[in-house]
Order: C-alpha cells, then sequence, then structure tokens
C-alpha cells in the first residue's frame, strides 16, 4: 500500500508549518509535528500548554469533565456552579443518546442546570446559592445523584464545592451529592477533566452497590459515549453474543450501573485518554484487569469480539463469537464490496479528541483510503506511542496539581480476576491487557502525526497534501470546507451514527463514500469562472435561420 | 416526553436556573466583533469558553467563526493574565494578520481583575502592535448581563475606540445594529439605499457569516464595517440606534465621545417597529420615503388582512432577547394574536417598561425577565395555560414536541436548520416571510391533525 502513496518530504513540511509563527513558538511547535516511523516511534510533545494567540481546536477541563464524561448519564442532575454560559453551551450539544427503561424513567439529559453566578456571588461568594440550587433541584426532582461541577471564576473565589455538596448530601440523606473541582483553567485541555471526573466518579460511585448481576462473561464498556448511538450497536452486539454488560461509562448509563460497576469481571476501554484512570484505579481496588479493544471497524470489531472471548476462556463463547462475526461479515461486506472501488486509493486527514484520530483509521483503511496525517486534539503521549512510554513522561506544572488518587486493593472486594500468569498468557497472544500499542504504530512510515493542531497549520496541511477528507470537529468543519475538501465530523458525526460495530461502520462507508464523491464539490466554480469570464468573450453559437 | 420531570406547578427558585433563555456575555462580543472587516475577536480566558462560543456561533451560522485565545492555565490564573495577552497579541499579529484583535474578556480574567485597557496599553508601548494595527478591547464578565449585553459592550467598544471627530459633521447617518443576522444587517441596507440615506452599519456581519463558497477559505471575509467607516461614525449627523438593549449604549458613548445625536427605535421586527423605523430614518436624513417602501409595506398589510382570521386569538408563548422580542411581541398584538407567556434571560428594567406597554390589552400575560426568567418556568406557565405557538431558538423545540405546539424557530442559536443568516425577519418583507412561516406553522398543523370529515382542500 506504501507504493501508492506519494508523501511531500516531511521535513519540508513542518519547516512550512511553522514559518509563520515567532521564533518561540515555532520551536515549541516543532516538537509536536512528528514525522512517523512504526519501527522507531519517535517522542511527540503532546499535552502541553497550547501557546495564547494560537487558534486551537482545544476546549476545556470543564467541558472534559462535565461535559465528555458525566454527562451521558442520564439520572444524575448535573448542576453547573458558575455563571451561565458554560452549562449553556454544554447544553445538548454533545449527542449522547439515551434510553431509559421506561418513558417514566429519570432522563436528565435534556436539561440544563446551573446557578447562574452574579457578580454578587463572585464578590461574596456563591456556596450559600450552590445550596439553594442543590435543594431546588432535590426539592423538584428528587433524583438519585446531583453531581456539581466547578467552573473558573468558582476556584479562584474558593467556593468549596465538595463541602457544600457533603452537606446537602447528609441533609438529604437519600441522595448521593458529590462534587468535582474542575474549572477550565485546570491542566491544558479537556485532558484534566477527564482525569477529574474518573477519580469523582471513582471515588463517589463504583462500589456503592454490590448486588451481583447474572451472566457468565459480565465486563464494563469504558470511554464509550454513545454519540449518535454507537454504545447501542455495541450493546446490541453484546447481546447477541452472550456477553453481559454491566455498566458502561458512561453513555446510554445510569447511576445504578455505575455503582455497581465493580461486580464485573473486565474492563475494556474504548477511548484510552479519557478513562484509562478508571481502569487502572478498578484493577488495582477490585482486580479487575483492563484491556484495550476498539469497535471503530468491522474487522476492529471483530478482533474486539475475539479478544473478549480469548479473555474469558470459554470456548462456548468463542464459539458464539465467531458466529455472531459469521452471521454479521456477510452484510457489511456487501456495503463495502459496492462501495470500496469509489473510496480506494484516496487519502484522510484526521486530527480529533483522544482516540477518535487512531480508532477511525481502522475505517478508512476497511474503505482503502489512506490516512496521511493525524493527531489528537488533547490526547498524551501515550495515546500516541503507547503506555511503554509512561514512566518516561514528566509531568509538568500544568498537570501536577490534578489529583492522582492513592489507590489500595479493598479489603473485602479485591478479588483478582486472573492470575499474574494467566495475565501474561493473554498478552503473549496479543490482547493489550492493561496496556495500549498507541497510535503510531499503526500509522504509516513518513506519515505526520501533528499534536494540538492549530488552525494555520491545518490549513498548510490542506494546502499540501490536499486530502479528499478531513476529520475534525464543529470549529473546523465549515473552515475545511470553504477550501473545497469535505469535513467529516468526529465529535457529532455531523448528526449521523452510529459509527460503531457492524451497522456502524456501514453507516461510516455509505456516508464517506457520499461525502468524496459528492458532486457538488465540483460545482463550486462558476460556469464563467472556468470558462473565462463573459466580458469581451465572443459569442459561441448563434441561432441558426433556416 | 423528553422534558417528563417539568412539573405543572410553579415553585418560586432563587438558586437553580433550568434550562436558560440567555447565554454569557463573550459570545455577544465574538459576534459584534466579527462585523469589523479584518477583525479577529479574542477570548482573553481559558480556552474552553472560546471554544464553546465559536462551536455555538459556528452551529448558528455553518461557516467558519474565527478567534483567539489566551488559553489560560493554572499560573496566569493565580498570577494574572497579561503575559497571555501580550504574547497571543504578538503570535496573532504575526500569525494571523489581522488589521484589529478585538479582545473582550470572560468570567476569569474578570475574576482574577485583568485590566485590558492597561495591558492593551502596554502592548502599545512595548511595540506588540504593529503600525496602522488596532487593538479594541471590550469588558464582558458574565456574571453581569447576558450575551446581549455583551455584544452591546464590543460595539460600544467599537464605537468609543474608533469614532474621530474632525469637527467636520459628514452627511452620513450611523445605524447602529442591534443583535441581528447578517441577512438583518442587509435588508437595512437595502432599506436605507431604497430612502437614498448614506449609512454607516456597524457592526455589519453581512459578508462575514453568510460567505460563498468559493473553494478558498478567505481569512477575513470582504464584509463588515472598515476601520475608515468607523473612524467617520464620529463625524456623522446623528445615530440611530436598533433595539434599546444591544444597540444604544453604543451610541450614548458616541455621544458623550463625538457629541454625535441619537435616537433609539426598536428593531425593526414587524409593522409598527418597522414603521417607526423608516419614520426615523427618513426624518433624521430629511427624505421621504419612496414608493417602493411604502408598497412593500402595503403588501405585508395585504396579507395581514387577507390571513387575519388564522391569527385571531392564537395564543403565544415566546421565549428570547429582549430587543427582538419586544417588537415581535407588538407584531403577534397587531396581528390580533395573544402572546400570554414570555421570558427572556437578559436582566434589565426596561424590558418589563416595555412589555407592560405593550401587553396592556392582555393583562392576563405572563412575563419576566433577568434571574430565572428560564425556559422551564416558561415550559411550566405552558402547562397551566396551553398556547398555539412556541416562538424561540432552537432549545424550544423539546418544548413544542412534549406540548404538540406548533413552533417557530427564532432566535439565538437556531442550531438545527438554516434561513436565519440569509433570508431577514427584519423590514417589511422580513416581517411577511416571519408571518408565513407562523401561518405554515398552523397550517401544517391543521392538515396533519384534522379529523377526515373536517379534512378540506382549503382549511
Ligand atoms: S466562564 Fe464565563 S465566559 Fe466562559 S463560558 Fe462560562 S460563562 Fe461564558
Ligand atoms: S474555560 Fe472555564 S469559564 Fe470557560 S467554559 Fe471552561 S469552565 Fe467555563
Amino acid at each position: 500500500m506504501e507504493a501508492n502513496i506519494h508523501f511531500p518530504d516531511p521535513s519540508k513540511v513542518r519547516e512550512e508549518l511553522t514559518q509563520r509563527y515567532p521564533a518561540k513558538v515555532a520551536k515549541k511547535r516543532t516538537k509536536s509535528i512528528i514525522i512517523n516511523d512504526p519501527e522507531t516511534i519517535p517522542e511527540v510533545q503532546a499535552n502541553v500548554r497550547t501557546v495564547p494567540g494560537i487558534i486551537t481546536q482545544r476546549g476545556c477541563s470543564y467541558a472534559g469533565c462535565k461535559g465528555v464524561v458525566l454527562g451521558p448519564t442520564r439520572d444524575i442532575v448535573n448542576i453547573v456552579h458558575g455563571p451561565i454560559g458554560c452549562s449553556f453551551y454544554a447544553w445538548l450539544t454533545r449527542r449522547n443518546q439515551t434510553r431509559p427503561e421506561t418513558p417514566e424513567h429519570e432522563n436528565y439529559i435534556t436539561y440544563c442546570f446551573s446557578t447562574d453566578m452574579q457578580e454578587e456571588n463572585v464578590v461574596f461568594g456563591g456556596e450559600k446559592k450552590l445550596k439553594q440550587a442543590i435543594q431546588e433541584a432535590y426539592d423538584l426532582f428528587h433524583p438519585k445523584s446531583i453531581a456539581i461541577f466547578s467552573t473558573c471564576p468558582v476556584g479562584l473565589i474558593g467556593d468549596d464545592v465538595h463541602a457544600a455538596s457533603k452537606e446537602m448530601r447528609e441533609k438529604f440523606g437519600d441522595c448521593n451529592v458529590f462534587g468535582f473541582s474542575c474549572e477550565g483553567y485546570r491542566g491544558v485541555s479537556q485532558s484534566a477533566g477527564h482525569h477529574i471526573a474518573n477519580n469523582g466518579v471513582f471515588k463517589h460511585m463504583v462500589g456503592r452497590n454490590n448486588t451481583i448481576k447474572e451472566g457468565k462473561f459480565k465486563l464494563n464498556l469504558l470511554g464509550e459515549y454513545n454519540i449518535g448511538g454507537d454504545a447501542f450497536e455495541i450493546e446490541r452486539i453484546f447481546e447477541k453474543a452472550g456477553i453481559t454488560l454491566v455498566a458502561s461509562f458512561s453513555g446510554n448509563s445510569t447511576v445504578g450501573q455505575l455503582e455497581n460497576a465493580h461486580t464485573a469481571d473486565l474492563n475494556v476501554i474504548m477511548c484510552h485518554r479519557s478513562i484509562n484512570y478508571m481502569g487502572e484505579m478498578m484493577e488495582t481496588k477490585y482486580g479487575i484487569p483492563w484491556m484495550k479493544v476498539n469497535f471503530v471497524g468491522a474487522e476492529s470489531t471483530a478482533k474486539s469480539l475475539r479478544k473478549i472471548a480469548e479473555y474469558f476462556g470459554d470456548e462456548e463463547l468463542k464459539a458464539k463469537v465467531e458466529e455472531v462475526i459469521a452471521e454479521e461479515m456477510p452484510k457489511v461486506k456487501a456495503v463495502i464490496d459496492d462501495i470500496r472501488p469509489r473510496t480506494e486509493g484516496k487519502t484522510a486527514m484526521l486530527f480529533v479528541g483522544g482516540s477518535r484520530a487512531h480508532h477511525y483509521q481502522d475505517l478508512f483503511t476497511e474503505l482503502g483510503m489512506t490516512t496521511v496525517a493525524a493527531g489528537y486534539e488533547f490526547a498524551h503521549r501515550d495515546d500516541y506511542e503507547g503506555r511503554h512510554v509512561l514512566p518516561s513522561i514528566k509531568v509538568d506544572a500544568d498537570s501536577k496539581n490534578i489529583e492522582e488518587l492513592k489507590i489500595v486493593a479493598d479489603p473485602e472486594l479485591y478479588q483478582p480476576r486472573k492470575t499474574e500468569a494467566e495475565l501474561e498468557a493473554l498478552k503473549e497472544k496479543g490482547l493489550e491487557i492493561n496496556g495500549y500499542e498507541g497510535m503510531m504504530k499503526q500509522m504509516m512510515k513518513k506519515s505526520l502525526v501533528v499534536d494540538d493542531v492549530s488552525h494555520y497549520e491545518s490549513e498548510k496541511l490542506i494546502e499540501i497534501y490536499k486530502p479528499d477528507i478531513f476529520c475534525a470537529g464543529i470549529k473546523e468543519k465549515y473552515v475545511v470546507q470553504k477550501m473545497g475538501v469535505p469535513l467529516k465530523q468526529l465529535h457529532s458525526y455531523d448528526y449521523g451514527g452510529p459509527y460503531t460495530g457492524f451497522v456502524g461502520a456501514t453507516n461510516f462507508y455509505r456516508d464517506i463514500d457520499r461525502m468524496v464523491n459528492n458532486p457538488v464539490w465540483k460545482l463550486i466554480k462558476a460556469p464563467w469562472e472556468t470558462a473565462g469570464n463573459g466580458k469581451g468573450a465572443e459569442l459561441e453559437a448563434s441561432y441558426v435561420t433556416q | 416526553m423528553l422534558l417528563r420531570h417539568t412539573p405543572k406547578e410553579v415553585i418560586a427558585r432563587e438558586g437553580l436556573t433550568i434550562n436558560p433563555a440567555k447565554t454569557c456575555q463573550p459570545i455577544g462580543a465574538m459576534y459584534a466583533a466579527l462585523g469589523i472587516h479584518g477583525c479577529l475577536p479574542h477570548s482573553h480566558g481559558s480556552q474552553g469558553c472560546c471554544s464553546y462560543h465559536r462551536s455555538t456561533l459556528t452551529r448558528h451560522y455553518k461557516e467558519p467563526v474565527m478567534a483567539a485565545t489566551s488559553s489560560f492555565t493554572e499560573g496566569a490564573s493565580v498570577f494574572g493574565g497579561q503575559a497571555n495577552l501580550l504574547a497571543a497579541i504578538e503570535t496573532i499579529f504575526s500569525v494571523y494578520e489581522p488589521d484589529i484583535i478585538a479582545v473582550h474578556s470572560t468570567c476569569l480574567s474578570e475574576t482574577i481583575g485583568d485590566d485590558l485597557q492597561q495591558i492593551t496599553k502596554k502592548a502599545k508601548d512595548d511595540g506588540k502592535i504593529p503600525e496602522g494595527k488596532y487593538v479594541i478591547y471590550a469588558s464582558t464578565p458574565s456574571f453581569v448581563g447576558s450575551h446581549v449585553t455583551g455584544y452591546a459592550n464590543m460595539v460600544t467598544g467599537i464605537a468609543e475606540q474608533f469614532a474621530q471627530s474632525t469637527g467636520e459633521k459628514k452627511e452620513q447617518i450611523n445605524i447602529i445594529a442591534g443583535w441581528m443576522e447578517p441577512s438583518d444587517m442587509r435588508e437595512i441596507k437595502k432599506l436605507s439605499k431604497e430612502l437614498g440615506v448614506k449609512i454607516v452599519l456597524f457592526p455589519d456581519t453581512s459578508d462575514v457569516l453568510d460567505a460563498p463558497q468559493t473553494g478558498k477559505h478567505v481569512f477575513y471575509p470582504k464584509g463588515g464595517t472598515t476601520v475608515e467607516e468607523l473612524k467617520s461614525i464620529g463625524d456623522s449627523s446623528s445615530s440611530l440606534a436598533l433595539g434599546c438593549i444591544s444597540a444604544e449604549p453604543a451610541a450614548i458613548a458616541l455621544d458623550k465621545k463625538c457629541k454625535v445625536p441619537f435616537e433609539t427605535v426598536d428593531m425593526p421586527i414587524g409593522l409598527s417597529a418597522t414603521d417607526r423605523f423608516i419614520m426615523s430614518l427618513s426624518k433624521a436624513a430629511g427624505v421621504e420615503v419612496p414608493d417602493e417602501i411604502t408598497a412593500e409595506r402595503g403588501r405585508l398589510i395585504d396579507v395581514m388582512t387577507d390571513m387575519e382570521q388564522y391569527f385571531y386569538g392564537k395564543k403565544v408563548a415566546l421565549f428570547g432577547d429582549p430587543d427582538q422580542i419586544i417588537p415581535l411581541t407588538e407584531f403577534l398584538l397587531d396581528l390580533n394574536m395573544k402572546p400570554i407567556h414570555i421570558v427572556s434571560g437578559t436582566p434589565g428594567q426596561r424590558f418589563e417598561k416595555r412589555m407592560k406597554e405593550i401587553l396592556r390589552r392582555i393583562p392576563e400575560a405572563n412575563f419576566k425577565n433577568g434571574l430565572n426568567a428560564d425556559m422551564f418556568l416558561l415550559h411550566q406557565w405552558m402547562k397551566n395555560e396551553p398556547v398555539d405557538l412556541l416562538i424561540g431558538n432552537t432549545y424550544g423545540k423539546y418544548i413544542a414536541r412534549d406540548e404538540n405546539v406548533p413552533f417557530l424557530r427564532f432566535g439565538f442559536p437556531i442550531l438545527d436548520r438554516i434561513g436565519h443568516s440569509y433570508f431577514p425577519n427584519i423590514g417589511y418583507s422580513g416581517s411577511l416571510r416571519l408571518l408565513e412561516k407562523i401561518l405554515n406553522a398552523f397550517m401544517d398543523r391543521q392538515d396533519r391533525e384534522a379529523l377526515e370529515e373536517k379534512f378540506e382542500l382549503v382549511m
């Protein structure tokens, strides 16, 4: 495949991408623009501050905490403590679908709650208003859980959301109230918020309900947020294969699921960046191993299912999984056989998120397309280079103050699901147990890896590589399309999806086929722009009289 | 029911806002700044705010929305954001080459107490602002006001920081646009041209947020009020501010600085408000209203008379921004409809005063603005007294679906439809469009729900 793709001289590309920057900025950015070599993976500077003034894709810690991790759980009342905007913008914009058990069951996802902090609250403190808000939420809804999210001013004025939560929790007795210090200035991106969310969910939810769910093969699905119904498709496949889903973190989830998650026997991780902490902590405290999987891509889905079956080591399950794959694959094949001739040989760029830029490469591979450049918006080095680099990652001042919970084995509930030897044997078989190899190993030699790509760099990249499709988010969507290149949103999926599993793969194939082959891209130029201006031109034909 | 937890019984709330009918100041400032040619808005705070504002504006317009951020981290939050802003200014001028950077503050930088005036002055003194380029600013903490006042603050900043008086008056009138769509601004220019009045419209997002697809991304699109024009507003004969909340503060500031007298009128939404706009503008310029505009008005009135039976007595709930919903409410009354539930999250007494006047005929009408005037309350009111039509931004669709009420998308943001940036809602033709949409909403429902024996070709 490599032979078909002509990569421009990568070092020249790098130079071009950074030449406009002030010298210091250029020096910094150069370390995040890397020419890949899957054999000896080079170091990528990641999870560092964005240079002020750079037009970045990144958001804030609050977005990662409330928007990403906690947002999809339907029966928590999520109150944003701060001025109105932060809550407003995170209102229904992430497309977390959810399916309550009945039309009467709790679902607060459609609601937006805020303390709408005013100047006097900033000056005199906002705790009183916060407690009032919690009380009102409780009186109105009597939810099982209320979560409080701090936005930027809250940390500065010194409101103690944890104390306020505790006070109200104790007052109510039947409602679990807890807070998150996820002020937007913490860390350097959404990533800090993921970590803060993981800590809070682990501390305040996981382990509260020890009921053992029925089922032979019980797992949790971590880092899957049910955008466009992704989790629904994975749930469908699990059910078909006889795999029991205890909890999903957090697409289509409930408080009850999360509180019961520690009774599962395996954690499978989709988005490593946003949820790996949870996997680690559950392993330490309860002895549940975690394994990296990927349900984006039909082949990847099949592979992940086989890995799960291998983990449980049950012949019946293995047979069942093969049966499911055998049943699903022909439908996928019928679609890809039709589409692939039209997508084969085309190129893609992916600059998005903390795992999607990796996962979606599998779908492009299935379409016969090559990823010429990719990067994450808020990932860390381990998401690029693999978890083996973890010991060598230097924690800088921006990340240092994000709490690392000290977890120890639970005296009663710790129960290793597999022995060390068993885990080693599984790793031998290629299962990414407690591990993740990262994105770069899968990318071609000489392809480009850019962390936290800036607007300026992406325009340059498009000019140089002229990709057939560019994947990013809403802020980039129309910029790139104005350049005549279709942009696939990989946060909101352009309101399509699901893209996971077998059904999702076919949805994605169709969408990409539609986008890269849409005749509209050829209609952009007006006829008089391509054929020369009408001014002064002779009429080409004239009406011929008989 | 997607809003199944909303009870009918209204209990007063003081701490909790649910489903807000407003958002925060900086997004308004960002929108206003996009209406200056060659301007890059800059958000002084953490990068989350900027990301959210850009995303929301992008969803609303389906257009590039460029803006930079000071990318605060914890250090900046403790020690102040001056270093970040200075670095940002340097980077922006070298990488994105705008003519103007329009800085607005955020909750964070305001809580820290960053002084934008002082920092931008320092940038100038340190030579970080290239010759012929500008850095302007507006203070927009979101624990005050709303997105509407944020817009007003930036427009005021634009007026204050660009206007000059040379001592020689120009034969031109400033029209200060309240928060309206690019399509509306285009319509203002069209109407002024028909009237034969030379105007400077600011801000002006037409040809910025409705830019054509050309296969090339133009970082600073062709539209927007130019620096030259903005410098000249101090010499204009007068100003007309469209909207008492979003436009008037700039007119006041300009009057203070350059002695430009002003008049504030409502945004020309609906018949009466457009009448007043045309009257004021023609009077200010001393021109006669041409027949074409009278005919346009006549067409609107014609439809209002032709279709009056469909409007009569219809109850309406609406939410949105004061400068839009004040004239819209008046229009609904002109149509003989009954606006009975109205909320606006934007604080200020002007709203209450105007609404009281306008709604004299409907003593039972509920209206509220400011704190806790949110969509949750509006929905509760609707449960107590149902309506025939709901008007508001996209978030209203959840209420409309639950209550099975026809829904007219109007205001900001409209995330799930197009049209607002291309077709005006103001002036006589814009009002005609609104009227058509209201009619369609009623009639589509009739066509869908009428009993078979009552279903007719024309109903
Ligand atoms: S912190 Fe303030 S400026 Fe930023 S999004 Fe929230 S409300 Fe708006
Ligand atoms: S950066 Fe701070 S203020 Fe801005 S959206 Fe995030 S939490 Fe809110």
